[in-house]
């Protein structure tokens, strides 16, 4: 059964070492900008404008965004891989599997390319 | 292959014990919260538009279904995040045991529920 030709990167150890990097990344990226959040008392539109729209803030969530595809990319296919199956859907199970996957990776390509839109517009 | 091979992991048929149930749970929020970015996305593109786009964005969060909404995700990511983390410190080669795999979920499940009861309090 040929299941690796969707993964990420051809290969379960690039996958696992990429899965864990914009893991550690993620974690530092969500908990920072929920720091951020909880202490500041009043958030108003100028202190979030003045936040993304500083250029490191613009480059770090960009690298949350590619993290986040990357990431998503990885699990999403584990998750494929394993419940969208023959055993559990007979012989359309491929097709299934390609489909979801399919719009899983557009659904990635909106969300970078709207991210972008977002963040170099403010 | 050989289609009338035995299987010994049919799922449907087995009980899940708890370090099974959290690893499922990791699973099933990393779809929900994939889902979860555009709802994010949408609210930072409202809030960031324009002084009126940050009122309206703060309008709709007081709306309580889509707070409801909103929390979810976050308790999504929370969960994922902590048991991202259990699974960070297992790579490492801590807690592999039998036991070891039954206090990481319980302490999954336990530090996740308090934060995600935290983050509803935070957000109300």
């Amino acid at each position: 059964m040929v299941t690796n030709v969707t993964s990420f990167g051809r290969s379960g150890l690039y996958d696992w070492v990429v899965q864990r990097f914009t893991a550690v990344y993620l974690a530092v990226y969500f908990v920072g900008l929920l720091g951020f959040l909880v202490w500041t008392p009043e958030l108003t539109f100028d202190t979030w404008r003045a936040l993304f729209g500083a250029t490191w803030m613009r480059i770090a969530s960009l690298a949350a965004l590619f993290s986040i595809c990357a990431h998503a990319w990885i699990g999403l296919w584990t998750v494929a891989t394993d419940y969208l199956t023959a055993d559990l859907l007979g012989s359309k199970a491929t097709f299934l599997r390609i489909a979801f996957q399919s719009i899983c990776v557009i659904v990635m390509f909106i969300y970078l390319v709207w991210g972008i839109q977002i963040l170099w517009g403010v | 292959m050989n289609d009338k091979r035995p299987k010994n992991l049919e799922l449907s048929t087995i009980r899940f014990p708890l370090p099974a149930i959290t690893s499922i749970l990791h699973r099933i929020s990393g779809v929900f919260i994939f889902a979860g970015i555009g709802v994010l996305l949408w609210l930072l593109s409202e809030s960031l538009r324009s002084p009126d786009g940050f009122a309206s964005a703060a309008q709709w969060l007081d709306m309580p279904l889509v707070k409801l909404v909103v929390w979810a995700i976050v308790a999504g990511l929370i969960y994922h995040l902590v048991a991202g983390v259990k699974h960070l410190v297992m790579d490492m080669g801590v807690g592999e045991t039998l036991s070891g795999g039954q206090t990481g979920a319980r302490l999954v499940l336990g530090v996740s529920i308090i934060s995600i009861v935290l983050a509803g309090v935070w957000l109300w």
